[in-house]
């Protein structure tokens, strides 16, 4: 059971936890540096052993926190979550933030996302790249500062201004539509994506 | 690197060159996807092989990636809802029933037992049209082709009720914040447990078909097999979490939507391989037939959705045209959108490919601060980096549609 008590004894043992009042489940500040320490204990002690969600939040760009990041854990003893606010600090640019993919493997995807959308390093992370953007992707969409259509540009694609109103190039296709060489090697000339998009206007190449 | 000895070959594209192989060695590059009957959907796995031994497995995804959780942040709850269905595509209610959930979980407001039942159907609904076809495609990658045909038949008079009731067969953005689009039609519960009736001759043509069958056996036994300790590291849920013998089922240990009320078993593995995952599902499959009934046998009159939800729900559209006070409610909630509390809240319910969360910033206002989707299949996926090493290459046919995921999901 997650009663008074059991929030008293985890916050006596841990003296850096600070209480956050949140109406759904137990919510807990942990400072970064002691996330790794406490997660462990959380895991081995506690039975929170289920890390189902690993996220963050942007406070907006002119916070003076801007980045935290938030873990879900789930107990299959008490039946229940735990939330814990983690801020990364006051860097704004490239914050950072322990990995937990050790304590948890789970967290190795999750992290992987959240540097994805928001830039947060995770340091100690076992293969820190996008996730779900493509490696050369030069933003982190989910920024407050970042317009849900994309980052304008001088040299938009025509067709995709006309449909949006906003003067941004399109995603690389990579991966998308597949055209395959008529000559050469057969392992060249299988079906591949090509980098490149193509429209009604614009004619698929042969 | 002048002496390259590493073979390759090339499904899909030719990003495996990524994958590098050691000199010297026979060990082969392998890249199937993103665009491969195997991975269903738009998954690519950067292989490397040593023979016909995979030694290395590398998904790469984030071909379906929209960006829903940022589409989520500039629009009202509302307008939300038909994203929904494009997580779980394979079972849009239960992603439209989760999401309405959270919502309301912050908002404090606590929908009518009419609408809870209507909820608790259309999700087991949804959930055995989703482990039918889950069930019918794995049979086909371990090369039985005639389930599928049973299952998707099946599954195929679920569509016509789901239409019946949302007016779409697979976008249905049924739920709303505070309630559902609109009550049952008449005639449709026993429509749907007429359906209930019918559906356990096709889940035992199956079992005959499958569950005994020595070529499946051989093909799914021991294959995959992924320890209780391992499922919970790597954050598995659902199906492929019970598979290998943990007994987590939110229904059960956190119910929401009313699901204590119903009386139902949860069926759990005991080796987590392919064939108990498969094992899991099609008792799953006869385990909602019994909660449907009962929710059917049990079905509360009253209000279908929250009445008292001035700010959240919008009236029905009879009561829009000839009230003032209705009309005036109705305009502000779809301009401004339901009116949430500041606060945040995490919800997970019980989907058919596992627990579906939605975690839910709110400054205030009609418009989430923010929205992360955490998606089943996402954190189900994750082991396959673990899994899929020290078993063959025609295994991974197998243990991919064992996992049974969906990477609209997955990618958001």
């Amino acid at each position: 059971m997650i009663d008074e008590d059991f929030i008293k004894e985890l916050l006596s043992k841990h003296a850096f936890l600070n209480l956050n009042h949140q109406t759904d489940y137990l919510t807990l500040d942990c400072p970064a540096e002691d996330i790794v320490e406490f997660a462990k204990c959380l895991r081995d002690e506690e039975t929170f052993d289920l890390l189902v969600d690993l996220t963050a939040i942007d406070h907006g760009t002119d916070a003076d926190e801007r980045f935290s990041v938030v873990l879900h854990l789930y107990s299959r003893i008490h039946r229940n979550y735990l939330r814990i606010h983690s801020s990364c600090g006051s860097e704004s640019e490239s914050p950072q933030f322990p990995s937990l993919s050790e304590i948890f493997p789970a967290a190795n995807w999750h992290e992987r996302e959240t540097y994805d959308m928001f830039g947060i390093i995770f340091t100690d992370h076992p293969n820190m790249k996008r996730i779900l953007m493509w490696d050369e992707y030069p933003y982190f969409p989910l920024r407050k500062e970042f317009p849900l259509a994309g980052i304008e540009t001088d040299l938009p694609a025509d067709d995709v201004v006309e449909v949006t109103q906003a003067e941004v190039e399109p995603a690389p296709m990579m991966g998308g539509p597949f055209v395959a060489a008529e000559q050469g090697f057969m392992s060249e000339s299988e079906p591949r994506a090509k980098d490149e998009s193509w429209t009604e206007k614009k004619e698929k190449p042969v | 690197m002048s002496s390259v000895t590493t073979k390759e070959i090339s499904i899909g594209d030719v990003g495996a060159r990524a994958a590098l192989a050691e000199e010297g060695s026979e060990r082969m590059a392998l890249n199937v996807g993103p665009s491969h009957p195997t991975t269903h959907g738009v998954l690519r796995l950067m292989m490397e092989l040593n023979g016909d031994l995979i030694e290395k497995c590398e998904p790469v995804l984030g071909y379906l990636h929209r960006g829903d959780e940022k589409i989520a942040e500039n629009m009202t709850y509302n307008q939300f809802v038909p994203y929904t269905d494009r997580l779980d595509y394979l079972a849009p209610l239960a992603n439209n029933v989760a999401y309405a959930l959270t919502v309301e979980n912050l908002a404090g407001v606590r929908v009518p037992e009419r609408c809870e039942a209507i909820r608790v159907i259309i999700c087991e609904m949804a959930r055995i049209s989703s482990h039918l076809l889950g069930m019918g495609v794995f049979g086909m990658d371990a090369g039985a082709w005639t389930p599928f045909m049973y299952t998707f038949t099946e599954r195929e008079k679920l569509y016509t009720l789901f239409e019946e009731l949302t007016g779409a067969r697979f976008t249905t953005s049924y739920t709303r914040i505070g309630g559902v689009a609109r009550d049952v039609p008449e005639g449709w519960l026993d429509r749907v447990l007429k359906f209930c009736e019918e559906l356990p001759k096709a889940t035992d043509e199956v079992e005959k078909l499958l569950t005994r069958n020595r070529i499946f056996i051989d093909r799914t036994e021991g294959i995959g097999e992924i320890s209780a300790s391992d499922a919970i590291a790597y954050g598995l849920t659902g199906p492929n979490l019970r598979a290998c013998g943990v007994d987590l089922d939110l229904r059960k240990d956190k119910p929401y939507s009313g699901y204590d009320k119903y009386d139902f078993d949860v069926p759990i593995g005991t080796r987590g391989d392919c064939y108990d995952r498969y094992l899991v599902r099609i008792e799953e499959v006869r385990q909602s037939l019994r909660i449907i009934k009962q929710a059917i046998a049990d079905f509360p009159g009253g209000a279908w959705y929250a009445e008292d939800a001035k700010k959240i729900f919008a009236p029905p559209k009879e009561k829009i045209l000839s009230s003032m006070e209705e009309l005036i409610q109705n305009f502000m909630i779809v301009t401004e959108g339901p009116q949430i509390p500041a606060g945040e809240t995490y919800f997970e319910a019980e989907n058919p490919k596992g627990a579906l969360g939605f975690y839910l910033v709110s400054k205030g206002g009609g418009v989430p601060y923010r929205l992360k989707i955490r998606a089943p299949s996402f954190c189900n996926l994750s082991i396959l980096e673990k899994l899929a090493p020290g078993h063959m290459l025609a295994d991974i046919t197998v243990i991919l549609g064992s996992l049974d995921f969906v990477m609209g999901e997955c990618d958001r």
